[in-house]
């Protein structure tokens, strides 16, 4: 069963990165833009877990982890450029 | 691995896969910024989270033994989110993004 | 509780936990291992760590977070539903909501499980910590939001935590 469900899940996931790029190329303002990022590190995260049951292996763990921390100091760095016009202030 | 197990972890793929498609729709099609900034962060993560538990059941099904460390990235996911929610609100307060008219209330700054 | 070569024990058992889920294996060196790693960085750097009240009502804390838990789920599905419908019936607006919980921490807190639970993301807080300022995505009636917010969840975090009060 599963051999049909993670194809299936992952067809979804593209979808909503896809949706995600939209966002990211013609998002109005700054906000929208980084926001997309967001969005899409936290999906990357997912197909990279779906990627790593489809193989069944546990090396995936360790991208998604660091995927999961560098995208959210990423986010914070590029708020406080929002917010202060300097990421170290 | 058992059908049963295997029916779990299917059900947790597609309600997560889903949930994220969903914050994705929001992302997509909401009007305003601040609008667009619900979808994210919590149909996502709670997609997201339901994904990468899934992937704990599987993994724990097999003969290596238990595994538990995905937990850690759901948990990180869920203390992550509002803050990242909370900072990239206050930056769009910041810089004035455009409001859908019919917003009640009015933001700071 | 706290003593000067134990001063934070919650953290310590959290980063012992911590340690154990990341080397995924229970055998008795990692949780020596965390233990070790879990003693020493509070003890190396207490001096920046953040003064947490005191948790007065733990078993109130694992109730606090069922409900929480609950909620995140419930809020999912009714974005889910306002997301799929026509956008054109949504009514977003700002509402502050006056806060009467002092500490830092707490607030903090608040504010995460107020951004991930029905509706509503936290979207400020001012100067003097008095007001948090929310945005809703569908608001029906902005004076039963904010006694939503304060009895759900503020005043079960005013109890379980030590702390005073504006």
């Amino acid at each position: 069963m599963l051999a049909y469900v993670i194809p299936l899940c992952m067809v979804m996931m593209g979808i909503a990165a896809a949706l995600n790029v939209y966002r990211l190329i013609k998002g109005p303002d700054l906000p929208d833009r980084v926001l997309a990022l967001d969005t899409l590190y936290i999906n990357a995260l997912a197909i990279i877990v779906l990627f790593g049951i489809w193989l069944t292996s546990d090396l995936f763990f360790e991208a998604a982890l660091l995927i999961a921390v560098t995208g959210f100091v990423s986010t914070v760095a590029l708020g406080k450029h929002m917010l202060h016009g300097e990421i170290i202030d | 691995m058992s059908i049963w197990l295997e029916l779990i972890v299917s059900a947790l793929l597609l309600i997560g896969c889903t949930f994220a498609l969903i914050g994705a729709i929001g992302l997509f099609r909401l009007q305003d910024f601040f609008m667009r900034l619900h979808g994210p962060t919590k149909s996502t993560t709670l997609g997201v989270g339901s994904i990468i538990v899934a992937s704990m059941i599987f993994f724990s099904s097999r003969a290596e033994g238990l595994s538990f460390h995905e937990l850690l990235i759901t948990l990180f996911l869920f203390i992550t989110a509002p803050v990242s929610a909370h900072m990239l609100a206050r930056s769009a307060m910041q810089q004035k993004v455009k409001l859908v008219e019919r917003t009640r209330g009015t933001p700071w700054e | 509780m706290t003593s000067r070569w134990l001063p934070h024990p919650l953290l310590t058992l959290f980063l012992t936990v911590v340690w154990v889920l990341l080397t995924n294996s229970l055998s008795v060196g990692s949780w020596l291992m965390g233990a070790f790693l879990g003693w020493g960085i509070p003890l190396l750097c207490q001096d920046f760590l953040l003064k947490t009240p005191r948790l007065r009502r733990p078993a109130l804390l694992l109730r606090y977070m069922l409900v929480v838990l609950y909620d995140i789920v419930a809020a999912n599905l009714n974005v889910a539903r306002l997301v799929l419908g026509p956008p054109k019936n949504l009514r977003p607006a700002f509402v502050e909501v006056p806060m009467e919980i002092e500490d830092e921490f707490v607030l903090t807190l608040l504010a995460c499980v107020v951004s991930l639970t029905p509706g509503t993301v936290s979207s400020g807080l001012s100067a003097d910590h008095k007001t948090l300022l929310l945005h809703g995505l569908d608001v029906d009636d902005s004076e039963q939001m904010i006694a939503q917010v304060k009895n759900r969840y503020e005043a079960p975090l005013m109890e379980i935590f030590e702390c005073s009060r504006t």
